[in-house]
């Protein structure tokens, strides 16, 4: 499954804690499925984005996936169709209106949510958590996901990056997408990369569509990095 | 006024059917042996005055011994009004069903009327392998007419746990309970409680959309209604 | 102790309770509530039900009566297996957040179950490991059961924040109240007796609101 993994008993340090354990403090995190954040506003391609990942690592990678979206069957059988992941990989998670707060403030239902997939699939290699729709000052807390992937679309405008906030600054991974969709909005790729790349210094930024490449292939690729590394 | 009835039914040894060992009651509390009913042997408390009114104090005992089975009904609503001392009015009672009896508890509404105080207090202690049936109706105030306060308080323990703890007031002395949060605009409230061993737990129904049948932690459904008048509360909590 | 009684009460502890409106969604969504002078309504109706329940069974577990006594009586107070659910997800949550604050011994009487243990005896445990007494831990259970769903209106119904504060605080007196005739049941006799304050509506509310296929809360 992860030919990277130099570990011959790699199955082991991602055991679920004691089955008998309550809800307990986070396992460390060399023990557990990787977790990795998306989040972005709404519409960027969020779901679109998790779904390709599934296509592109399902077959490789053990995961499931958590939402805050407003989710609804239709939502689940998108995944199911086109991700390749069956529905009881799928959890969501109700935010009362406060998507960010879910994510950063008080993270208590994802952590549910997450061991519960635990505890129902057994160990995972990778976890998802795709953020509700928000705007650009959402990002992950450090206590819920490992590394996080921020989604915009070149349809918002190609100030986005310029404007920065949190999500277009700090996330590990700046996704713009919908490229395809640039010269019908008249958005500036090479603006946008500039202003990328100042914002965000050293960290990546990949323009994708994923309408084109629907693997996502940039993105599973550095997922695929981030896994490998944490195994090792 | 006080008054105390109590009612014992018992298996007949030899050759099935339950018999009635013990029937006794006080005006305004008064039992009567009514025709058996689907084979079930019925009792009906048939009210010897209006009430209950406020100052009485009403207690009923049920037993119901292994093996045997009783239904209990009521002739009439039973309307509870203001007294002239200002004492509440309380209607007590406590069942005992043994393993292997069958007890159904299906009388008529309760109405609370203007200015009334009245507790009803049921507490109920089910064996286990035992059966029953518990319908709890309350209509808040006669025609256009806002009710006193009531309490109604429902205790069952099934097998020495407990089963079911309820207590719903409603009238002056409650906050709320004609507020969205307790039984919104509805006049008529009520319940079903069904234990039955090896009932099949299911998940929960929404029966329509003021009512619910859900499982409870043990082998008993609930079904809980909120209606606009009797006749509503009685199409969803009529014995099945 | 006072911080630390602000601390477990705030808003902002990260216990959860965002995420539920206490049977408020479907009370919108059926017509029973549309604004403010409804949402006062809910709430006192919220207090007079819920808010002795939760406070005196927070009280109770905060002195020490059997988590696993509780935990039955609980379930046969909350005959919607929806609301059971949300109360053990929301007394998991509490006790993830608790645990972490303020470590204790006190959490080893848990009792065991997969959806988690009822919220007010999650709060009472909590409250104890903080140190808080049984008075504010009730305090704390009782504002609770006003200001979830309070909060939750304010993002569901787009209500004037400054509207709700008003009437919060024409609230608190009832609440007060509440919170310490809780204190005195919980000290008065057995679990059996604690109290039982019922609201068809709730039961009906959770249950209907449980089979929405889009849900903004979780209860």
């Amino acid at each position: 499954m992860r030919p990277d993994s130099p570990h011959e008993h790699d199955d082991v340090p991602h055991g679920h804690p004691h089955p008998s354990a309550d809800p307990h403090a986070p396992l460390p995190a060399d023990a557990r499925a990787l977790r990795i954040g998306i989040g972005g506003p709404v519409g960027s391609g969020k779901t679109a984005l998790v779904a390709a990942l599934c296509r592109a690592l399902g077959g490789e990678l053990r995961l499931a996936v958590v939402t805050n979206d407003i989710y609804t069957t239709e939502d689940a059988d998108f995944l199911k169709r086109n991700g390749v992941l069956p529905p009881e990989r799928i959890r969501a998670v109700e935010t009362g209106c406060c998507p960010h707060t879910a994510i950063r403030d008080d993270i208590s239902a994802n952590l549910d949510a997450i061991e519960e997939l635990e505890a129902a699939l057994g160990p995972l290699d990778l976890l998802l958590v795709e953020s509700g729709g928000d705007n650009l000052t959402a990002t992950f807390s450090k206590g819920l996901i490992d590394f996080q992937i921020f989604v915009v679309d070149v349809a918002g405008g190609d100030k986005v990056p310029r404007k920065g906030g949190p999500g277009v600054t700090t996330a590990d991974l700046l996704v713009v997408n919908k490229t395809d969709l640039a010269p019908l909005v008249g958005a500036d790729l090479s603006v946008m990369e500039r202003d990328a790349r100042a914002r965000r210094g050293e960290l990546p930024t990949v323009f994708l569509s994923i309408a084109a490449d629907r693997q996502a292939t940039p993105v599973a690729d550095w997922v695929r990095g981030l896994v490998a590394a944490a195994v090792r | 006024m006080r008054a105390y009835a109590r009612v014992t039914a018992q298996a007949v040894k030899r050759g099935g059917g339950t018999v009635l060992t013990e029937l006794r009651g006080d005006s305004p509390l008064l039992l009567r042996r009514t025709h058996d009913e689907d084979g079930i042997v019925t009792v009906h408390l048939v009210g010897g005055a209006a009430g209950p009114l406020g100052g009485d104090e009403l207690r009923l005992d049920v037993v119901v011994g292994s093996g045997a089975a009783l239904r209990l009904r009521s002739v009439a609503a039973s309307i509870a009004l203001p007294g002239r001392a200002a004492a509440p009015s309380q209607f007590t009672v406590t069942a005992r069903v043994a393993s292997g009896g069958s007890l159904q508890w299906l009388p008529e509404p309760t109405v609370a009327a203007a200015r009334c105080r009245h507790n009803a207090y049921a507490s109920i202690d089910v064996a286990e392998e035992a059966d029953l049936l518990w319908r709890d109706e309350l209509i808040c105030g006669r025609y256009a007419e806002t009710p006193g306060s009531l309490t109604m308080s429902t205790s069952v323990a099934y097998a020495g746990a407990p089963l079911l703890r309820q207590c719903l007031r409603v009238g002056p002395d409650a906050d709320g309970w004609a507020g969205p949060a307790v039984l919104g605009a509805a006049k008529a409230t009520g319940s079903l409680l069904q234990v039955h061993p090896g009932i099949s737990a299911g998940g929960p129904i929404v029966l329509g959309p003021t009512a619910v049948r859900t499982p409870l932690r043990g082998p008993a459904t609930l079904t809980t209604v909120v209606a606009d008048d009797a006749h509503a509360l009685r199409a969803y909590l009529g014995r099945r | 102790m006072d911080t630390t009684l602000l601390l477990l009460a705030d808003g902002r502890f990260p216990a959860g309770g965002h995420a539920h409106s206490s049977g408020l969604e479907a009370a919108v969504a059926a017509g029973r509530v549309a604004g403010l002078a409804e949402v006062e309504a809910f709430l006192r109706g919220r207090l007079t039900t819920a808010g002795p329940v939760a406070a005196a069974f927070a009280a109770a577990a905060c002195q020490g009566i059997s988590p696993a006594v509780l935990d039955v009586e609980l379930d046969a107070r909350t005959p919607s297996p929806a609301a059971r659910l949300a109360s053990r997800r929301q007394g998991r949550a509490l006790l993830r957040a608790g645990r972490a604050t303020w470590p204790s011994a006190r959490y080893d009487d848990v009792p065991h179950h997969p959806d988690g243990c009822h919220q007010p005896i999650a709060l009472g445990l909590t409250a104890a490991a903080a140190g808080l007494t049984a008075e504010q831990t009730a305090l704390v259970a009782a504002y609770g059961v006003l200001t979830g769903p309070a909060s939750a209106a304010v993002r569901l119904l787009g209500l004037d924040p400054y509207q709700v504060q008003a009437m919060l605080a024409r609230l608190a007196t009832a609440c007060d109240e509440i919170s310490s005739d809780a204190v005195a049941a919980a000290a008065g006799g057995p679990p059996s007796d604690l109290p039982s304050a019922s609201a068809p509506l709730a039961d009906i509310h959770a249950e209907t609101h449980a089979t929405w296929e889009v849900r903004l809360f979780a209860s």
